[in-house]
């Protein structure tokens, strides 16, 4: 028997750190992207130029870095850009984006849905399902599936 | 396009003989089950039963008539044929992990076999001590083997893995073979020698295919995409991305046309004319007869007193298949130009896909019910 059954803290240790033949994702040298720049695409939203602030934002997604600090930048900028798009504009945009472009949006809609506030989690569906009708499946799966999170 | 349903189990995986009269599956067990075909249908002849876990592979040779299965218990055995009755012999395959697939060379003279253990075991008959011995591969394969396929030239094979990457190991032995000349893979081919090691495929690599010729390799991977590549242009990768649930089987039917099949339940063609040029050709799939002919007054009311809705029995899927497909064999036709090829799936059924039905039914003017299920 263990000598403290009630303690519980041992429940809390991760294992896994101590596996000796722990899986571990190759570093890649990529460059790692900074994610985009905060104050262009809020300057382009006030100027009501959505199209161009949406593939500004879209630029330099932060997935190579583990910097979390970046990655939440990132999305909040993003987010901010979905946020003040008009519903019936939604397609056009999602029809401006090559294959690769959608796969990013996607993660980018499912980083948002992970926190929802008060307002995104409507503006994010209608994203969501405007990016489906284009990307389908795949681009959901390759959300749930890609090692480098945006 | 025929399909037989051999039960309610799922089919982890097939093999057929050499003129496709009798095909060894099994349904999710640890049995092997192997089928005659007859006017009525399929009828069962033989059992295979000496494995203690869930068979994960078969493969028949069809030129010596052996078969080899492999299965979670660690285990693989080589089963011949004598006086009507096959009898296993045990393959000292040294892992301490299960198997996971198993595909005979070429020639016959030897299989691979892949594992949980992170490595490949390639096994070969030695005379004297009259069993089966494996020689292991190891080299940076970091996770289960998922999928394996050998090249023509009997010593290249490819390997997909959990780990994310796709690669192609010499597997040369030779003691019972002469040494392999150079092929566009690479020159010197000792044992256990990486030719090509694609990194990040996106996902698990559930499927791989070399081409008729052995020139190029094409995988599936677990993030919905695939990806062909071509060694005589510099081993050069070309991956699309699909929009359907992922693929888990892939098979060349010609040296530029591909099929893969998954868990959208229906085969897929494309094509890869060179590097950066891979593109979804179509869906190869048969139209389900619409039954919508109009509802009667009293089926409508039926309806909506039984399920509250008007709206028709959704219950089956558009699909000949009914769930995902596992895996996908050539039945007919050299390797160059296949004519029919067989799935099967979770679903417990096995489809023969016949090119020339397909091209026939894609002619068809839309409109016309031009789906017939008929049972061989």
């Amino acid at each position: 028997m263990a000598k403290n059954t009630l303690s519980s803290r041992f429940r809390k240790v991760d294992i896994d750190e101590f596996d000796e033949n722990k899986f571990v994702d190759e570093q890649e040298e990529a460059a790692e992207l900074q994610g985009p720049d905060g104050a262009e695409p809020t300057h382009l939203i006030h100027q009501g130029d959505m199209m161009t602030a949406f593939h500004v934002a879209l630029r330099n997604p932060p997935v190579n870095t583990k910097n979390a600090v970046v990655k939440e930048r990132a999305q909040a900028i993003v987010l901010r850009v979905l946020t003040s798009f008009r519903s019936s504009e939604i397609e056009t945009a999602v029809r401006s984006l090559d294959r690769n472009g959608v796969d990013l949006l996607m993660k980018y809609i499912y980083r948002g849905f992970e926190k929802p506030t008060e307002n995104s989690s409507v503006i994010l569906l209608q994203w969501h399902e405007k990016a489906f009708a284009v990307g389908g499946l795949g681009s959901i799966v390759r959300v749930l599936t890609a090692r480098k999170t945006v | 396009m025929s399909l037989y349903n051999f039960g309610l189990e799922p089919l982890s995986c097939h093999a057929w003989n050499k003129d496709r009269t009798q095909i060894a599956i099994s349904p999710n067990s640890n049995v092997v089950h192997i089928y005659q075909k007859s006017e009525k249908g399929w009828n069962k002849i033989h059992e295979l039963t000496e494995h203690s876990g869930r068979i994960t592979g078969i493969d028949w040779a069809p030129v010596s008539n052996r078969i080899v299965t492999c299965a979670s218990d660690r285990n693989a055995y080589v089963w011949t044929l004598k006086e009507d009755a096959w009898k296993p012999t045990l393959v000292l395959v040294r892992i301490n992990r299960a198997a996971t697939c198993v595909k005979w060379s070429p020639q016959e003279n030897k299989f691979a076999l892949g594992s949980g253990a992170k490595l490949i075991s390639v096994c070969y008959f030695e005379k004297e001590n009259d069993w089966w011995l494996s020689k292991h591969i190891k080299k940076t394969i970091c996770s289960t083997v998922l999928s394996l396929d050998w090249h023509p030239n009997n010593v290249l094979l490819a390997a997909g893995s959990a780990d994310l990457h796709c690669r192609v190991f010499s597997a040369y032995i030779k003691d019972i073979e002469e040494r392999p000349g150079p092929t566009p893979w690479g020159a010197k081919m000792p044992f256990g020698e990486m030719l090509l090691e694609h990194k990040d495929c996106g996902g698990w690599v559930h499927g791989i295919s070399f081409s008729p010729s052995g020139d190029r390799l094409a995988w599936v991977s677990h993030n919905s995409s695939i990806g062909v590549a071509d060694a005589p242009a510099g081993k050069e990768v070309t991956q699309l991305t699909v929009e359907h649930l992922p693929l888990l089987s892939v098979l060349f039917v010609s040296e530029t046309e591909i099929v893969a099949a998954g868990h959208d339940c229906c085969p897929y063609q494309y094509s890869y004319k060179g590097p950066g040029n891979l593109q979804f050709v179509k869906k190869l799939d048969v139209p389900k007869q619409s039954s919508r002919s109009g509802t009667s007054a009293m089926q409508h009311f039926r309806n909506l007193d039984k399920k509250a809705t008007t709206e028709e029995d959704q219950n089956e899927l558009d699909t000949l298949h009914q769930n995902s497909i596992t895996q996908l064999c050539i039945v007919e036709g050299p390797k160059s130009k296949v004519n029919k090829f067989s799935s099967v799936g979770l679903d417990g059924a096995m489809v023969v896909w016949d090119f020339k039905v397909l091209m026939g039914v894609i002619n068809t003017k839309p409109g016309v019910p031009s789906r017939r299920k008929y049972v061989i």
